[in-house]
């Protein structure tokens, strides 16, 4: 049985009449799907390489491209899809473990599309942005909640170290070597302007990029890739890394083929060896070893910086999280099962994990009926797509959102899911200089700034519809929230009352 | 079945006033009483009540505990748990002038009591500490009684109805404080139930307010991390909380509770000298969950004083005059005029800052 053959999952559609013939398709394209055909004076495409990434469709200067899903499907079947089916396909031909990139995009619920946010009407006002001080500022970080006086009765006003972000958003992990030096320049830039911060991810910090590390959060992952004394001391905290959203329970693996000058020194192995992330990290193998990892990282950066944990959702992640900020942890990061990822078993991808919305929710009630919710922030990422999603996230009681896929989409990706091939045409999920150069990090950093200006705009007027002058008095506030839609237990854990109620 | 305060949430709109003598000279309600006439329109009949500093003498260092109780069962339960815990020293029914304007009335007591020196051993808790939990104790686990006041030499009376009907129903005209703070409640629902009037009072502390809070749930999920338990879903039940926990508890000052409650914007802030800018910005970041935001104006009562405050936008009316020893707050000038015809100072505070009046040392 040797055909193993699968209809092209897209189709190009190319308009001739308007087709010049100039070729941009052709150069555009890094899957070679174009190709110009010199004796016939014909564009032609080979469907089969196509990913509808949408760089082709883009670029036509006549508009006379289009990608649009193919009709040549197997016969319909409620219980084997064509996904199921191409996919035992695939295995059967190649025996390997399928790999994918970007978030889950299978039909699970999203919670944040079911809830609902409140207004004010007659019996308290709302506030007009325009016209009265709104407030978006957040420090994260260790509170305490108790306040201590000196012998002569005055306050003591030391604080253990807090992260300052203009408003409640970071842009989250994503390694240099995942994604290319301009994306990674883009997000620098854009988190310096607008005093948030952006994340390393764990392949160590470029030394161009050294300068913006008041704005960086720079991260220690199971691999320790590029991790030493000065990068601890660049960012402005540091994250271990235990887990992430699209993969939880497994590492990472970054091909040696893409182990290539400046990715091979700033992670600091060998040219061409293979990155390998361990799936866990192996001085921690019990939450009693993460306490002492944390501290020779609080150690190591003489307790100036704020501590961050980043799991991944999980079933147990209330009691988890409890763990974390029992162990001196001053920030915890969880990511959701949408989180998107440069490359992930798709299987993992997925089916494991849990949304982020009902695991935000347990982890601040847990934390708060431990009584110890002030002795740690919490962030929240695994697909923040909107103002209002970081709004509904906040009220459920995040101090602020991590936002990976976003962030890309600002950039230009056009959510191909196929980052793990290298070949991203927008520059991104790359490392071949002629496609990097696509990006360019001086309107890529602008749109960044766009979008975040944007959000602030739009959390300002949900914050004033509800009679919020300032974002600390929305965290936690879920009587701002509804729900549509949803049953008793959804409700029950998300601490919120149904829409009428 | 129609819900109770406390399984709904209810806003409402509402007036407020205070007088107080900076010498400690007593007054008696009846002029407190007055200050709400004028402001009637404020409240509509659905909850009034006063709050009395200096009105025990007699049984100065004992608790006063007043409660209201559905029936005679729920008395007799609840009298066991407090003789349990407390030596009591005089239980009494509060005397009330019978009127067609209030009805519906449950049973009200009130015993001057100390907790039994045994049970403070025992949960290892000072005296104020071991009464707060007991106050918690019996409004959310006895049903049907409720301990709406329990400081010392102090009460509140609160009762549904209109606030100057409230005020000649429990007798005030002979009680004499030198600090009186009131309130009208205009509930948007129909409550039905006494224990959701103001003011609502925690040991000493006692609060009026009026506006409707937009940080309700955050404050709440907040406080409750340390022991209180929000009974009632009231803007004011929280706000009493809050000051228990930071100026009883946190022993901050009057001041610094209120730059917590109504922190000023961080542009201010950063305006600020360095060393209150560092305090200013402490507060904030440390208990940044108990900023208030949304219109209020309160009246704190506490021994020996008074603290007024409005949100930081001033999103709720309050002036405040003088009159010789005495200071008067309320919601509109009326009230005051009503109280002092020719009270002088009339002024209205800037959002945020904070109106603290004192009794001059060992005159209450
Ligand atoms: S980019 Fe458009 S016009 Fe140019 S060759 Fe391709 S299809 Fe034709
Ligand atoms: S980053 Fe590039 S390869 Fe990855 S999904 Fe976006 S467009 Fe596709």
């Amino acid at each position: 049985m040797g055909i193993n053959y699968i209809y092209p999952e897209f189709e190009v559609v190319r308009n001739d009449a308007r087709c010049i013939r100039c070729r941009v398709c052709e150069r555009q394209c890094s899957n070679q799907v174009h190709q110009y055909d010199k004796d016939l004076d014909l564009m032609i495409s080979d469907e089969s390489k196509c990913v509808n990434c949408k760089r082709c469709v883009s670029l036509c200067p006549t508009r006379a491209l289009k990608v649009v899903k193919s009709d040549c499907l197997l016969r319909e079947n409620a219980n084997w899809s064509n996904d199921n089916i191409n996919e035992v396909y695939k295995q059967a031909g190649s025996g390997g473990v399928l790999l994918s990139s970007m978030g889950n995009p299978k039909p699970f619920p999203v919670y944040w599309d079911k809830i609902l946010i409140n207004a004010s009407q007659v019996t308290n006002p709302s506030i007009d942005p325009l016209r009265e001080p709104m407030e978006t500022k957040v420090f994260l970080g260790k509170k305490g909640s108790d306040i201590k006086h000196d012998e002569n009765g005055k306050l003591i006003t030391k604080l253990p170290p807090q992260l300052e972000l203009s408003m409640p958003v970071m842009f989250s992990a994503m390694s240099y070597g995942s994604i290319s030096y301009n994306a990674h320049e883009s997000l620098a830039r854009a988190a310096t302007a607008l005093g948030i911060c952006y994340n390393t991810g764990e392949g160590g910090l470029h030394e161009d990029f050294y300068c913006y590390g008041p704005n960086t959060v720079v991260q220690v992952a199971s691999g320790r890739f590029g991790v030493f004394k000065d990068y601890l001391e660049a960012g402005a905290a540091v994250e271990i890394k235990i887990g992430q959203g699209a993969k939880p329970g497994i590492g990472g693996h970054l091909p040696g083929t893409k182990i290539v000058g400046d990715i091979s020194r700033t992670r600091m192995i060998p040219e061409g060896s293979d990155a390998i992330s361990p799936a866990p990290h192996h001085d921690i193998y019990s939450i009693e070893d993460l306490r002492q990892l944390v501290f020779s990282l609080k150690e190591a950066t003489e307790y100036k910086k704020p501590v961050i944990v980043k799991v991944a959702a999980v079933h147990n992640i209330a009691a988890i999280a409890s763990g974390i900020a029992r162990s001196g942890a001053d920030i915890i990061a969880i990511d959701g099962y949408r989180g998107g990822t440069g490359a992930a078993p798709t299987r993992i991808r997925d089916n494991v994990g849990i949304p982020i919305e009902l695991a935000l929710a347990s982890v601040d009630k847990r934390l708060r009926d431990e009584g110890i919710r002030n002795d740690v922030s919490l962030v929240v990422g695994g697909s923040i797509r909107s103002s209002s999603d970081v709004v509904k996230a906040i009220a459920l009681g995040a101090d602020a959102c991590y936002i990976a896929t976003a962030a890309l989409l600002a950039l230009g990706c056009h959510l191909c899911r196929t980052c793990h091939t290298g070949l991203c045409n927008w520059g991104i999920a790359t490392q071949k200089p002629e496609l990097v150069k696509r990006l360019n990090p001086d309107i890529g950093s602008e749109r960044l700034i766009n979008l975040m200006n944007a959000w602030r705009h739009e959390i300002k007027e949900l914050m004033g519809g509800m009679g919020i002058n300032s974002i600390e008095a929305l965290r936690g506030n879920r009587l701002m929230l509804r729900g549509v839609g949803l049953n008793e237990k959804e409700l029950e854990i998300l601490g919120i009352s149904h829409a009428g109620e | 079945m129609r819900q109770l305060e406390g399984q709904i949430r209810i806003p409402s709109g509402c007036a407020i006033s205070a007088v107080i003598s900076r010498d400690g000279r007593r007054m008696t309600g009846e002029k407190i009483i007055e200050s709400l006439k004028p402001m009637h329109d404020r409240s509509n009949g659905l909850g009034g009540g006063f709050a009395g500093y200096g009105i025990y003498p007699r049984y100065k260092d004992y608790y006063a505990l007043h409660i209201f109780y559905n029936d005679d069962l729920c008395r007799t339960e609840c009298e066991s748990y407090l003789r349990t815990n407390f030596v009591i020293v005089q239980a009494e029914i509060i005397p009330v002038r019978k009127m067609p304007a209030i009805t519906n009335e449950p049973l009200i007591y009130r015993y001057f009591a100390q907790p039994l020196p045994s049970m403070l051993m025992t949960w290892q808790l000072d005296e104020d500490d071991f009464v707060a939990r007991a106050v918690m104790e019996i409004n959310t686990h006895l049903e049907g009684s409720y301990v709406f006041s329990s400081g010392k030499n102090m009460g509140v009376f609160k009762a549904v109805g209109f606030p100057e009907d409230v005020g000649v129903y429990y007798k005030l005209d002979e009680y004499e404080a030198y600090s009186w703070t009131a309130h009208g409640r205009y509930p948007t629902n129909t409550p039905g139930w006494w224990g959701g009037a103001h003011p609502f009072s925690l040991l000493n502390y006692s609060i009026v307010h009026n506006g409707e809070i937009s940080s309700y749930d955050a404050n709440r999920r907040f406080i409750e991390m340390f022991g209180y338990k929000c009974t009632l879903q009231t803007d004011t039940e929280v706000i009493a909380y809050i000051t228990d926990f930071l100026l009883r508890r946190q022993k901050l000052t009057l001041e610094e509770t209120a730059s917590t409650i109504a922190a000023p914007f961080w542009s201010t802030i950063e305006r600020r000298p360095p060393e209150e800018r560092e305090k200013l910005t402490y507060l904030r970041t440390i208990y940044s969950n108990l900023l208030i935001t949304g219109p209020f104006s309160i009246i704190v009562g506490f021994e020996g004083g008074l603290m007024a405050l409005n949100d930081r936008l001033k999103l709720r009316s309050m002036v405040v005059a003088e009159k010789d020893d005495k200071v008067l707050i309320a919601s509109e000038e009326a009230a005051i005029r009503a109280m002092e015809p020719d009270a002088a100072h009339v002024y209205a505070p800037a959002g945020g800052e904070p109106v603290i009046v004192k009794v001059k040392d060992g005159a209450y």
